[in-house]
């Protein structure tokens, strides 16, 4: 499926996730009182959840959903932890893990977590711990209803939900069964043409078998499937009826009623699983009477895992997680390597022997080629992240009912793997964030006068020594005196200080701890965590970032990256004895300036320059060279740089040429020189700075 | 409790230093040093150190004393301390020694123009030698060069 891609990614991130979740969890039984390891729960809870949720594995979102509930109220001093909680978290970490494992070995990740989700709900509602043995008792009344419904018919509480939601929306829902007919060459093909047509006009809620296994061909003549529909139940029966070979088409409307019905079934029938389970586990092999004759459709829980996993190919080996720092040791030893090679070629030059000459060459050629490669290994286009985004921003507007496009430009930009890793999760909640709080309902952008249809754009860019991502949306905009509303009600400003704040100093502060606008707790955001989290995350990676809005035309973050370890085309200039690297992207125009066009005006310098005043600067000045100044020639070099709409002509020694360099800090010895903004390493070894062009143009 | 530990030991105007051993990454000879504007004086610059771009500050300068001119002897001995990494330039670098703490006492007040901050104790061993030892996260500190910038400024 479209999603194998991001599935490693997925895997990886998630057993990181749940590796700090357990081992926080453990110093937080040491140190109960610690918020500080509750908020770090949470927030990995709080991503583990939303990377489920977008994957698809909703039984993983809905459990990290409930723990989370737990967390908050832990969190805001509202619920002590005790034994029972822990005991409880540490079951859902189970839980979490096996169905991730179970993601690993090629299966769907579900799992029946209602028991757990039950436990989580009555610890939020402050109820004393449930026996275990409670719920069995309660087995028998569903039993009855168990005949009336497949076992693989059973929906998931969040498929349930999804269901419920949609009927009470209006939308009807459907249980439709297909069965294709025996002498069907392509089944694979009539199964995907039936899920194309359905695609189109709805939305697809569970699959009988998965999709992914009728895709393969891996089912028998026929398959079930429960459907959100946009077209009445006829029209979805004649676009069905198109599809040629096909035996049969049979629609059952669903209605509330039907949904409780097989939510009761389905609790039983966890119930009942859990019997056989606990039968399994006090004898030493599971009675086949039991297993039998309690669920006929389904073999013992215990059997089920190891019958899954040889369905599908493991896919956990698709790509190699390497330690950054392995790459950075892995470019500084190249580094040291073509220092030598310069020189080697210099001594070669020297000693004119042919076959040492023809050596010294060959080496330059394979070292030049890998150098292309070490440098390329750590920058990967941005696409990698953008890439999930659709899926999750048309998941998102379904489950919320609005109508969303999402533009996505700028996917080629390139950005260090680093930056790449971490800036996922800010994203998600910003685009979460933007769907859900700025693009309004249908109904409300009706009433605005705008198109149904909200628009997400998400942007990247080079400018500079930066990488900008957009978010942009023409919602509603951020309302302000909401905002400060409930920053004085949360003790976050006091209302002295609120009165004199600056509109973006307070669309700055949703970016506060625990600030959320959000009327109601949803799914999708509104806790007051991802801010918070986003800005921390994005200044952790020595990024800025920061929001503007207009009131009922939309808001828009934008998140400024610094380009760490990346490669640069830049013009390298000369200054006397020393040389300096200015970004090629920032410079508009290369020439030549006499002395006599450089005119006063008001004190400072200025030249015409396409029929415009340009100020003119003396880069010798500003970097205080000690053994160059252009004050005595006639003519002088000079670069023409951009900073926005701002020009101005920088007057240098010689220009060198162009040449691709590698980023290097300065260190963290060495901060806040404005006019440097790093370093590299020319050819020759020798360091040179980098000036920013961006600080020269006040 | 008296405790044994390993010394490099370096020169600057005559006088003996020591950096404990496992503060010091490498020492390197004099390489070319590539200027930072707008730094205070005592930053000399940086260095590519294999790769890696590290700043320079001429020890002597910092602590106060006359520069002087790199000779054939003057090494660079790139410390770490406070998560830095920093060259120094020294006169020269030619010795680790062992030493024990019962051998170190405090600093006086001025040791051969030196403030007392800088250093943390002196260290007397062989045949009436004397060895100050330096105090590295107060020579690292960068409010100091944060100051300096604000006056140069």
């Amino acid at each position: 499926m479209e999603m194998n891609q991001y599935l490693s990614i997925f895997i990886d991130e998630a057993n990181e996730h749940l590796q700090s979740l357990n081992e926080n969890m453990l110093r937080l039984e040491q140190q109960p009182e610690d918020i500080s390891i509750v908020q770090i729960i949470f927030r990995s809870a709080h991503t583990l959840k939303g990377m489920s949720a977008s994957m698809g594995f909703e039984d993983l979102a809905s459990l990290t959903h409930e723990m989370e509930n737990v967390l908050d109220l832990v969190r805001n001093d509202k619920l002590k932890m005790n034994g029972h909680i822990f005991d409880t978290l540490f079951k859902c970490l189970d839980s979490l893990e096996g169905m991730v494992q179970d993601v690993v070995g090629g299966g769907t990740g579900s799992a029946d977590v209602k028991e757990l989700v039950s436990q989580l709900k009555q610890i939020v509602k402050g109820e004393p711990a449930a026996p275990a043995a409670a719920g069995q008792a309660a087995a028998a009344p569903g039993a009855s209803e168990l005949a009336m419904v497949a076992t693989h018919l059973l929906l998931d509480q969040y498929q349930l939900s999804v269901l419920r939601q949609s009927i009470e929306n209006g939308s009807p829902a459907f249980h439709i069964e297909v069965v294709i007919r025996e002498d069907c060459l392509l089944k694979g093909v009539r199964a995907y043409m039936v899920f194309d047509a359905l695609d189109r006009n709805g939305e697809l809620v569970k699959s009988h078998p998965s999709v992914q296994d009728i895709e393969q061909e891996q089912f028998g003549h026929q398959f079930s499937v429960y459907y959100i529909s946009r077209i009445p139940q006829q029209e979805l029966q004649d676009t069905l009826d198109k599809i040629s070979e096909l035996e049969s088409v049979s629609i059952v409307p669903l209605d509330l009623e039907s949904l409780s019905e097989l939510d009761e079934s389905r609790a039983s029938e966890q119930q009942i699983q859990e019997a056989v389970q606990q039968v399994a586990a006090t004898a030493a092999a599971p009675s086949p009477a039991s297993a039998t004759t309690d669920k006929p459709n389904k073999p013992a829980a215990a059997d089920a895992p190891p019958a899954r996993a040889p369905a599908a190919a493991p896919v956990a080996n698709k790509t190699i997680r390497v330690d950054i720092e392995r790459l950075d040791s892995l470019m500084n030893l190249f580094s040291e390597l073509l220092i030598d090679r310069v020189r080697l070629e210099q001594l070669a030059s020297e000693v004119r022997r042919n076959d040492l000459t023809e050596t010294v060459e060959h080496m330059a050629r394979v070292s030049s080629d890998l150098q292309n490669i070490v440098l390329k290994l750590r920058m990967v286009p941005v696409d990698s992240v953008f890439n999930r985004f659709p899926r999750m921003v048309r998941d998102l507007a379904k489950s919320l009912g609005k109508k969303l496009d999402l533009v996505i430009t700028g996917a080629e930009t390139e950005l260090d793997r680093t930056v790449i890793d971490e800036i996922g999760d800010p994203l998600v909640h910003l685009i979460r964030n933007s769907v859900d709080h700025g693009v309004e309902t249908i109904e409300g952008r009706r009433e605005a006068g705008k198109p149904e249809t909200g628009v997400v754009n998400l942007r990247a860019f080079h400018s500079g020594n930066h990488v900008f991502i957009e978010i942009e949306d023409d919602g509603r905009g951020i309302n302000q005196p909401k905002v400060l509303d409930i920053a004085v009600k949360k003790g976050i400003v006091s209302p002295e200080e609120a009165k004199k704040l600056s509109d973006d100093e307070i669309n700055m502060l949703l970016f506060a701890p625990g600030f959320s606008t959000a009327d109601k707790i949803s799914d999708i955001s509104g806790r007051g965590v991802g801010l918070d989290v986003v800005k921390s995350k994005i200044e952790s990676l020595g990024g800025v970032v920061s929001v503007t809005s207009k009131s009922g035309q939309g808001s828009k973050w934008s998140i400024q990256l610094p380009l760490t370890l990346s490669i640069i085309t830049a013009m390298l200039v000369k200054l006397g004895s020393e040389k300096f690297a200015i970004p090629l992207s920032s410079i508009v125009e290369t020439g030549i300036v006499k002395r006599s066009a450089i005119r006063d005006l008001h004190g400072s310098k200025v030249i015409e320059y396409r029929n415009s005043i340009v100020p003119v600067l003396s880069l010798a000045a500003v970097l205080d060279s000690p053994d160059y100044t252009e004050e005595n020639e006639q003519e002088t070099e000079m670069l023409v740089i951009r900073k926005g709409e701002k020009l101005a002509a920088v007057l240098v020694d010689e220009l060198i040429g162009q040449s691709e360099i590698v980023l290097k800090t300065l260190g963290k010895y060495l901060t806040n020189l404005d006019v440097i903004s790093g370093a590299t390493i020319l050819g020759d070894g020798q360091v040179a700075l980098i000036v920013d062009p961006n600080a020269l143009i006040k | 409790m008296a405790e044994d530990f390993k010394v490099i030991v370096f020169t600057l105007a005559h006088e003996e230093y020591g950096i404990e051993v496992d503060h010091v990454r490498t020492i390197e000879r004099m390489t070319p040093v590539t200027r930072v504007p707008k730094t205070p004086a005592f930053v000399k610059g940086v260095i590519n150190l294999r790769g890696v771009v590290v700043p320079v500050i001429d020890l002597r300068s910092r602590f106060g004393l006359p520069e002087s001119e790199p000779t054939e002897n003057s090494r660079i001995i790139i410390v770490a301390a406070n998560e830095l990494e920093v060259g120094f330039i020294v006169d020269s670098a030619n010795d680790v020694i062992d030493l024990n703490t019962d051998m170190v006492e405090n600093p006086p007040e001025v040791v051969g123009g030196i403030k007392a901050k800088y250093l943390s104790g002196v260290a007397k061993f062989g045949e009436s030698r004397l060895l100050i030892l330096l105090n590295l996260s107060e020579v690292l500190n960068r409010s100091e060069i944060i100051q300096l910038e604000q006056f140069g400024a």
